[in-house]
């Protein structure tokens, strides 16, 4: 039994979403934007998909990114270090009717909660799931997380990190989830438009976010984000569309041998049509791994949504079998097991 | 089928101990005479004893699996001290059960595996059937391997799957010892073997066989039998404690209208629950085996949230785990029950055996001052009892529940009265309503304290939760340092009030005497038939049990205040004395203490008591 929503009449705006609590992340840090871009996209969430304004449910782990269900008037949770998922998964398989959203940073997401987070990749609910990557713990000041780049220094790593940092699409694509994409926090229009698409998605979309903590980790992103360097280090993908970027589109992707190459159309007789079409919906994991993988200097930085695969969600499957065991159960009710087996009667 | 020796003697009870190597199937052939124990009308309690280990090394003493019967025509309160008949199927289990057996008990053993090797694996220096070790006990050394093949040997079936039937030879040989009609054994074997007819003749003829034999033995000049116990009127049934609190659980949300949410890690001696509940989709009873058992109980709390019946179940480590995410649904005040099947500690301790040294960790192991309720099952059968009580206070109070029970009452079996779901207490959650302009998040009950489940999707109540202090009232996030000491006090409070919505502590035997004994959770069974029995003696002995720990009852100085000494009996070092010293320093604690893996003996107690009396 599909949890099938009748798309309806809702009129939703941003206010109906703007909470009144004080937002108390620091001027310039990049949460601001996303949580601009999450208030616009939930009245089109709603509409598009027949959420009234109190099934949305908005829960986080710690750290300054899951300070987030406080800046918004839904119902929501602040959770404990790393557990979000956990408890997206309680709320979703309780109620397959709520749109389940939840925040996490890299922190939160990569390292006391990594279990979770490839456990809820492979079990994949309908939730939505933002980790802010900053590469960096923002909250406690300063450290270093998973994701900061070997060598960087930080506040623990005073001689620069001596670890290898995780890729969140590597780890998510590989623990067979269905659904990744990247975003930064400086495009509030690809924001938009790739979290409406997890909404869309049935199933667990995890989306990394690539954001700017001003503080401890500034300009972390400037290679991708960067007005002068964005263009020729990210790559916007589209389903259906061959993987070009560049100021004037002039560069692609192909695929030469087993590895991606970043090629410039026109020189050593590349056409457009060498360029690999992106399809986020075929269930190998191959090219999603690859460009998942990409990373600037040598190649460009995949935005969007990477991949999207159709498949059953676990409260579908949950719930299936509650109504098929309704349906063959011999216990109507629970005196029927009281009194099942063996039994005897005192005169 | 009944036994046909003229001469049976009445008896009032009788402990049967069935032992082998764990591959023996030592367990279902104590539970095929449980079930038959069930049918001759006797009260019984059942405790099974096995290692760890799935299969420990063959024939060796760590690889003894166990199974104990108390049963008799009054009421049972344990599981037995000492055996009154053993059956022990190899060497290693007769090794590993000596000292558990009366000094004049009836011994089976199968002399064929009593080989040279056998006995070496057991460490038995000579063999204990020639060499009058046993003087004393009455000796049965029978070839059961050689007589089992015997009375198949018309089936065409290999020599392993014969084998294996050797358990129902010993079987029918304890059946025919307590006058029990073997044929009604049958229908389990023809449900079993369904897919193989071959098997269920062989089990029926070699549980016959067993019988036959166990007849034409000069050395048995009498049989057994047991009047029926004098149980109320009633439909009964035979439950574990794991099972109890499975139903018990079914029941509270049947009769809430929450379906459970449970999330839970598969722990030892606590699995049985989450299996249990498993099955159960019909009821809407949804299920998640996590990733581990903080991912368990976080869940249970996004359960709890969106309007179910939150349940975890976990043993002690699993507890030591969930601390933190307690100490999240405290402050968030979401209804949810923690079930810990204790075991012994610490660490992975004794997976296998039960302890009660949990208590001061359900009570006081979180960060912060995080109190919640903290109650116990008495027995296996009150386990049902105890864990719709916990989900029923965890609903109408807004708090965890943490309900300790442990390996003794979680894998031990007793007689069950069935009761009736309609006749169960009605649970009342305080749902808020929906588009209640006078909701606000921590506004209370002025009575019980409790804030409002205003459960995630209802129409006009959205709000935020979370782990940082909340405001009082509005529930809004709030640093203000006099504002955490009102939250602080009303926590403990409301966990506090929970004292006018549990019953008085009872005393069994008189309100005033000599000696109180004191005990909590699952030595009832035991302390209470130690009582009964210095009583009986004319001693003046009374005993008190405690289900709930966390509020105490009402009236516990009114009922200390009637003794002249107070000895608290607890399977820990005095985790519930040293309690009782802080909540109640005006009196004196004499203390009982054993942490062996294994419950107190009645005998043990009345020599302690005895003593204590005689000072
Ligand atoms: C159990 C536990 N351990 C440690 C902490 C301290 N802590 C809070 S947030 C955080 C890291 C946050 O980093 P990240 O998830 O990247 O979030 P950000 O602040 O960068 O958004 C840590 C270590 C905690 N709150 N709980
Ligand atoms: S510390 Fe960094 S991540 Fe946290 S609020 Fe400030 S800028 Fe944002
Ligand atoms: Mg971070």
């Amino acid at each position: 039994m599909e949890q099938k929503i009748e798309p309806q009449e809702i009129q939703l705006t941003k206010q109906d979403f703007e909470s009144d609590q004080m937002v108390k992340w620091c001027p310039g840090c990049g949460d601001h934007a996303i949580l601009k871009s999450v208030e616009n996209v939930f009245p089109v969430v709603g509409q598009k998909m027949g959420y009234k304004k109190e099934d949305f449910v908005v829960v986080s782990g710690i750290g300054c990114s899951s300070r987030f269900p406080y800046y918004m008037n839904t119902y929501g949770i602040h959770g404990i270090h790393g557990r979000a998922a956990a408890l997206a998964m309680g709320i979703k398989l309780t109620n397959p009717k709520l749109s389940v959203w939840m925040i996490s940073g890299d922190g939160d997401s990569m390292a006391i909660g990594g279990n979770h987070f490839i456990h809820i990749a492979r079990r994949n609910p309908d939730i939505n799931y933002l980790m802010f990557n900053n590469k960096i713990y923002g909250l406690t000041k300063g450290q270093y997380s998973p994701t900061t780049p070997k060598g960087q220094k930080t506040k623990t790593s005073p001689q620069g990190t001596f670890e290898t940092p995780f890729n969140p699409g590597e780890l998510a694509i590989g623990a067979r989830g269905k659904f990744f994409a990247r975003v930064i926090d400086t495009n509030p229009k690809l924001m938009q438009k790739v979290f409406l698409e997890a909404a869309l998605h049935h199933g667990t979309s995890i989306v990394e976010i690539l954001q700017n903590c001003v503080i401890y980790n500034n300009k972390i992103h400037a290679l991708i984000t960067g007005r002068d360097t964005k263009d020729d280090n990210q790559l916007i993908l589209e389903a259906g569309e061959p993987m070009l970027f560049g100021k004037d589109k002039s560069k692609g992707i192909i695929l030469e041998g087993t590895r991606l190459k970043a090629v410039t159309i026109g020189e050593n007789g590349i056409t457009k049509d060498d360029i690999l079409v992106h399809d986020p919906t075929t269930e190998d994991t191959g090219i999603h791994m690859m460009l998942a993988s990409m990373a600037p200097p040598e190649l460009p930085a995949a935005l969007g949504v990477i991949r999207s695969v159709k498949a059953e969600t676990l409260e579908d499957a949950i719930w299936n079998s509650v109504e098929h065991e309704k349906e063959v159960s011999p216990y109507k009710n629970v005196d029927d097991l009281l009194n099942s087996g063996n039994t005897w009667e005192i005169e | 089928m009944t036994a046909k020796k003229d001469k049976i003697v009445e008896i009032e009870e009788a402990v049967v101990r069935f032992a082998g190597d764990s591959g023996d199937g030592m367990q279902l052939t104590g539970n095929l005479f449980s079930d038959s124990t069930a049918f001759a009308g006797n009260d019984f309690a059942t405790f099974p004893d096995y290692p760890s280990e799935i299969r420990a090394p063959q024939g060796t003493v760590s690889g003894v699996s166990g199974f104990q019967i108390h049963f008799g025509h009054k009421n049972i309160h344990t599981t037995g001290d000492l055996a009154d008949v053993l059956v022990a199927m190899n060497p290693a289990s007769l090794k590993a059960n000596l000292k558990w057996v009366k000094k004049d008990a009836i011994i089976i053993t199968n002399s064929d595996e009593f080989t040279e090797k056998n006995l070496g694996k057991a460490g038995f220096d000579s063999n204990p059937l020639d060499d009058n070790s046993l003087t004393g006990h009455l000796l049965i050394k029978g070839p059961l391997n050689t007589l089992t093949k015997e009375a198949v040997k018309d089936l065409d079936l290999d020599n392993k799957s014969v084998l294996k039937s050797k358990n129902m030879f010993a079987l029918g040989m304890i059946y025919y010892l307590f006058n029990r009609d073997y044929t009604k054994t049958f229908p389990f074997f023809e449900k079993k073997f369904k897919k193989n007819p071959l098997v269920v003749e062989a089990n029926k003829k070699v549980l016959e066989a067993g019988f036959n034999y166990a007849e034409t033995l000069e050395v048995f000049t009498n049989t057994y039998r047991i009047e029926k116990a004098s149980l109320n009127k009633g439909h009964y049934r035979n439950v574990t404690g794991n099972l109890a609190t499975a139903w018990g659980l079914l029941a509270a949300s049947e009769r809430s209208g929450h379906h459970i949410y449970l999330g839970s890690y598969p722990i030892t001696p606590a699995t049985d629950i989450l299996q249990e509940l498993s099955k159960h989709k019909q009821f809407t009873c949804i299920t998640q085996q996590a990733e581990d058992e903080i991912a368990g109980v976080v869940s249970t709390i996004g359960g709890s949230f969106a309007g179910a019946m939150a349940v975890t179940t976990t043993s002690g480590p699993g507890l030591s785990l969930k601390s933190e995410a307690i100490g999240l649904a405290i402050i968030t005040e979401l209804p949810m029950v923690i079930v810990d099947v204790q075991r012994g500690g610490p660490s992975t301790g004794l997976p296998t055996k039960s302890e009660q040294s949990d208590l001061l960790q359900a009570l006081y192991g979180r960060n912060g001052e995080a109190p919640c309720i903290v109650m116990a099952a008495t027995s296996a059968a009150d386990a049902f009892y105890s864990a719709y009580e916990a989900a029923k206070l965890a609903m109408e109070h807004m708090t965890p529940v943490i309900l300790l029970t442990d390996g003794s009452i979680g894998n031990g079996s007793e007689v069950f009265k069935i009761p009736k779901v309609a006749d169960l207490p009605e649970i009342h959650p305080p749902l808020a309503k929906a588009n209640d302009p006078e909701y606000q998040a921590y506004k209370r009950d002025p009575k019980s304290l409790a804030r409002q489940w205003a459960v995630a999707g209802t129409p006009g109540l959205r709000h935020r939760l979370g782990g940082l202090e909340k405001a009082d009232i509005t529930g809004n996030v709030s640093q203000e340092p006099l504002n955490h000491q009102i939250m602080t006090d009303l926590r403990q409070a409301k966990v506090d009030k929970v004292v006018d919505y549990i019953p008085e502590l009872k005393i069994d035997g008189d309100d005033k005497g000599e000696l109180l004994v004191v005990g909590w959770g699952s030595t009832y069974g035991v302390l209470l038939t130690a009582v009964e029995e210095m009583r009986a003696e004319g001693k003046s002995v009374s005993m008190t049990q405690f289900k709930h720990i966390m509020p105490l009852p009402k009236n516990v100085h009114e009922v200390f205040s009637g003794f002249k000494k107070i000895i608290v009996c607890e399977n820990n070092m005095g985790q519930f004395a040293n309690y009782l010293r802080m909540k109640h320093p005006e009196f004196k604690y004499e203390q009982y203490n054993k942490v062996q893996g294994l419950p107190f003996m009645v005998s043990e107690l009345k020599t302690k008591f005895d003593t204590l009396l005689n000072e």
